[in-house]
C-alpha cells in the first residue's frame, strides 16, 4: 500500500510552471531518492508532500489522506510526517533538548518528562547525548543535522522526508549524517530523500527518481537506474556527478 | 456638537489663517534640511577625521542633541538666543536656528553611516591619484555617500516636517497653529484638528511613497 | 553678560506648600509614567500589528499596513490633540477619561507603528526554513509564530527597540501640550514663575539625559540576558 502517492501534480509561481504533471508513489517501508539538477523542482516537489508549498493541480495522498483537500487537518498530518531540511532549521533560541521536546509537548500533548526521556533516547541514538543542554549555534553542521533527524524522529513519524540533508555540510561531516540515514532505512523507515548522494542511493534506495525542469523524467528501480538510465538527460546528469 | 461640519472651510479661511502657517512650516523644513545636511556633513567629517580634538567635540554635540527631547531644545534656544545676541528674537527665527542646529545632529549620523558605506578602496584610489583628504572626500566619497543615503535623508526630512509642529511650544505660527486658530475663530476645533491631521497625512504619505520608489530604484541601480 | 547661578530657586515655595524641587520630581514621575504606560501599549500593539504584516492573509496584512501608515504619517502633537480634543467630543463617554490616559494612548499608538515596523523586519529577517520547520513538525501557524518566529524576532530587534524606548521618553515631552504635569510642562511653568530658566532647564535636561541613560543600560542588560548561546557576539 502506498504511504505517499502523487497524482498529476502541477504547480506554478505566477506564470512559471515549477512542477509539471508529476506522479509517483512511495510504498510503506520503501526508500526513494529524488535527484536532478538544481532548479529542477525536486525541492518544491518534496515540500508539496506535506503542503509546505501549495500546489494548484493534482493530488497528494499520505496514508489515505488527501493533503490538498480543504477539510484536511494539516498540522495533524504534518506531525506524522518527519522532515529534515537542507539548512537544518533547528530553532536557535531553544536548547538541543528543547528542540526535541517542543513538538512532542505542543503538538502530541506529551508530558515534559516523557518528552525528555524520548529526547534522551534519540540523542543517544545519533550519538549526541552530551550535547543536550547546548544550543544549536554551538554545534557543528553535521551535529546539527543529526539533531534535526532526532527532532523529526521524536514525533514517531510514519515516514520521513529529507530535503538535501547533506548539501549544506562540509565534506568531512557528510558521512556522519548519512550513517544515521542508512541505519534508519535499514530499520524499515519509509523515506523520500532529495539527495545527490549516489553512494547512499546505491546502498539503501529501492527506487530513484530523476527530475529535470519540473518533470519526473525517470522513475526506476535502483538497479535499472544505475544500470541503464533511459533518458539522455539522466545520463548526462549522472556522468557529471559521478565523475569525481 | 455632533455631526462634523466642514462648511466653514473655504478659500477665504485658507488665505486668512492657513496659508502663512503652511508657508512657514515648509520654509522651516527646507531651511533646516539644507542647513542641517550641510552642518551635519561637516560634523560627520570631523568625527571621521581621525583627530580626537576634532572628533570628540563633534561627537559630544551630536550625542547631546540626540539625547534631549526636541521640545526642550526648542525651549533652550528660545531662552538662550536673546542672551547671546543681546536682543529678543521672534519665535519663527528662533525656530529656524533651532531646527537647523538640532537636525544637523541627526543628519550627521546618517552622513556618517553613508561615508562608512563607501568602501575603503575608494579612499585609497583617491589618495593614490594624489588627492588630499578633503579633495577625496568632496570629489569621491561624499557624492557616493549622499546618493546611497538619499532615501534615509528624505525619511529624516519627513520626520523633520512632522516635528516642525512642535514650534507650538514657543507659539510660532505654523501650519498646525493656523488650523488651531481657524478652529477657535469659527468654534470648530474638532473639524480643524481633523483637517490638520489629514493635511499632514497627505503630505507625509506622499513623500514616503516617493522615498519607497527611490529605494527600489537605487536597489536596482546597484 | 553677567550671569550668576541661583540654584536656590529649587528650594523656593511654589505657592502651593511645596518646593520647586518637589514639583520637579513629581513631574519626573509623570514623565516616567506616561512613557512606561505608552511603552506597554506600543509593544503589545506593535507586536500584533507587526506580526499581522507577515501573515499569509492579504486582508489582515493590508489592515496592519494601514495602521502603520496612519500612525506614522501624522505628527505626534497632532495625534495628541486628536485624542484630547477630537475623540472625546465625538464619543462622549471618553470625556470622563483623564487626559493622562488619552495621552498614553496617543503616544502608545504612535510608537506602536514604529515597533510594528521593527517586528515585521525582525520576522522577515528569519530564513523561510524556520517557518517550514515549525509547520513541518505539526505546529499550527499561530504556534509557529509563538514558539519559533517571535522569540527569535524579538531577540533580533532588541537594539532598535532600545532606541525606540529612548525615543518614547523623549516623545513623552509632547504631553506638555495637553497640560500633563510632566517635566517639560514643569520647565515651561517654573521658568515663567521664577525667571530662572537656565537653572530650571539644566535640571530638567539633566533628568531627561539620566533617564535615557538608565533606559539604555536596562535594555543592554535585557540584550545580554536574552542572547542565544552560539550566536554572534555571545560567549560560547
Amino acid at each position: 500500500m502506498a504511504m505517499i502517492e502523487m497524482k498529476n501534480l502541477s504547480k506554478w509561481y505566477g506564470s512559471f510552471q515549477v512542477l509539471k504533471d508529476c506522479s509517483t508513489r512511495v510504498d510503506r517501508g520503501e526508500v526513494v531518492v529524488v535527484c536532478g539538477p538544481s532548479g529542477s523542482g525536486k525541492s518544491t516537489l518534496i515540500k508539496c508532500v506535506n503542503a509546505l508549498e501549495r500546489f494548484q493541480q493534482g493530488e497528494v495522498i499520505i496514508d489515505g489522506i488527501s493533503v490538498g483537500a480543504p477539510g484536511t487537518d494539516l498540522p495533524r498530518l504534518r506531525a506524522r510526517v518527519g522532515m529534515v531540511f537542507q539548512h537544518f532549521e533547528l530553532f536557535p533560541h531553544l536548547s538541543i533538548m528543547e528542540n526535541l521536546t517542543l513538538g512532542q509537548i505542543r503538538v502530541l500533548g506529551r508530558g515534559a518528562d516523557e518528552a525528555r526521556d524520548k529526547g534522551v533516547k534519540l540523542l543517544e541514538r545519533v550519538g549526541l547525548r552530551e550535547q543536550a543542554e547546548k544550543f544549536p549555534g554551538q554545534l557543528s553542521g553535521g551535529q546539527q543535522q543529526r539533531v534535526a533527524i532526532a527532532r523529526a524522529l521524536a514525533m514517531d513519524p510514519m515516514c520521513m522526508l529529507f530535503d538535501e540533508p547533506t548539501s549544506a555540510l562540509d565534506p568531512e561531516m557528510i558521512n556522519e549524517v548519512l550513517d544515521v540515514m542508512v541505519e534508519l532505512a535499514q530499520e524499515g523507515m519509509t523515506m523520500m530523500c532529495v539527495s545527490h548522494e549516489m553512494g547512499f542511493a546505491r546502498k539503501v534506495a529501492n527506487r530513484v527518481i530523476f527530475m529535470d525542469r519540473g518533470e519526473i523524467v525517470e522513475d526506476a528501480l535502483k538497479e535499472d537506474f544505475f544500470g541503464k538510465p533511459r533518458s539522455e538527460r539522466a545520463q548526462q546528469f549522472l556522468s557529471k556527478i559521478l565523475h569525481h | 456638537m455632533s455631526a462634523l461640519d466642514l462648511s466653514f472651510f473655504n478659500a477665504d479661511l485658507v488665505r486668512q489663517f492657513l496659508w502663512n502657517g503652511f508657508v512657514f512650516s515648509i520654509q522651516l523644513t527646507l531651511v533646516a534640511m539644507a542647513g542641517g545636511i550641510l552642518i551635519g556633513t561637516l560634523l560627520a567629517l570631523l568625527r571621521l577625521s581621525g583627530r580626537s580634538w576634532l572628533a570628540l567635540p563633534a561627537a559630544a554635540y551630536v550625542n547631546t542633541m540626540r539625547s534631549v527631547p526636541l521640545v526642550m531644545v526648542i525651549l533652550w534656544f528660545f531662552l538662550l538666543i536673546p542672551f547671546v545676541i543681546g536682543r529678543p528674537l521672534g519665535a519663527e527665527w528662533s525656530a529656524i536656528i533651532t531646527f537647523t542646529l538640532f537636525e544637523a545632529a541627526y543628519y550627521s549620523e546618517i552622513m556618517r553611516a553613508g561615508i562608512q558605506s563607501v568602501s575603503r578602496g575608494q579612499v585609497y584610489a583617491g589618495n593614490a591619484l594624489g588627492l588630499t583628504y578633503f579633495q577625496t572626500m568632496r570629489l569621491i566619497v561624499l557624492p557616493q555617500a549622499f546618493r546611497n543615503m538619499l532615501p534615509v535623508l528624505l525619511t529624516q526630512t519627513i520626520i523633520l516636517f512632522q516635528d516642525t509642529s512642535l514650534v507650538y511650544a514657543i507659539g510660532a505660527y505654523d501650519l498646525l497653529k493656523g488650523f488651531e486658530t481657524a478652529g477657535k475663530n469659527f468654534n470648530r476645533p474638532v473639524e480643524a484638528y481633523l483637517l490638520a491631521a489629514a493635511v499632514y497625512f497627505v503630505i507625509c504619505y506622499a513623500l514616503s511613497s516617493v522615498v519607497k520608489q527611490l529605494q527600489t530604484r537605487i536597489a536596482i541601480a546597484r | 553678560m553677567n550671569f550668576r547661578w541661583e540654584w536656590e530657586v529649587f528650594l523656593r515655595d511654589t505657592g502651593g506648600g511645596e518646593t520647586y524641587l518637589h514639583w520637579m520630581f513629581s513631574a519626573w514621575g509623570w514623565t516616567l509614567s506616561v512613557a512606561a504606560c505608552a511603552w506597554i501599549i506600543a509593544i503589545l500593539f506593535g507586536a500584533v500589528i507587526g506580526t499581522l504584516r507577515t501573515v499569509p492573509s492579504l486582508l489582515l496584512a493590508r489592515l496592519a499596513n494601514a495602521w502603520v501608515e496612519l500612525f506614522r504619517n501624522i505628527p505626534l502633537l497632532v495625534q495628541i490633540f486628536i485624542w484630547y480634543h477630537v475623540i472625546p467630543s465625538l464619543y462622549k463617554p471618553l470625556q470622563e477619561v483623564p487626559s493622562f490616559i488619552l495621552v498614553v494612548f496617543a503616544l502608545g499608538f504612535f510608537t506602536s507603528a514604529r515597533v510594528a515596523e521593527q517586528v515585521r523586519a525582525g520576522i522577515q529577517s528569519l530564513p523561510d526554513g524556520q517557518r517550514y520547520a515549525g509547520l513541518a513538525m505539526g505546529l499550527t501557524l499561530p504556534q509557529t509564530y509563538r514558539f519559533v518566529l517571535l522569540p527569535m524576532a524579538f531577540r533580533i530587534i532588541v537594539p532598535p527597540l532600545t532606541s525606540e524606548s529612548m525615543n518614547i521618553i523623549k516623545n513623552s515631552s509632547v504631553a506638555f501640550a495637553v497640560s500633563i504635569s510632566e517635566l517639560t510642562l514643569f520647565a515651561l511653568q517654573a521658568q515663567e514663575e521664577t525667571s530662572r530658566g537656565i537653572e530650571v532647564y539644566l535640571a530638567v535636561t539633566g533628568l531627561y539625559m539620566l533617564t535615557a541613560f538608565a533606559v539604555n543600560r536596562l535594555m543592554a542588560f535585557v540584550e545580554q540576558r536574552v542572547r542565544v548561546p552560539g550566536t554572534l557576539g555571545a560567549a560560547r
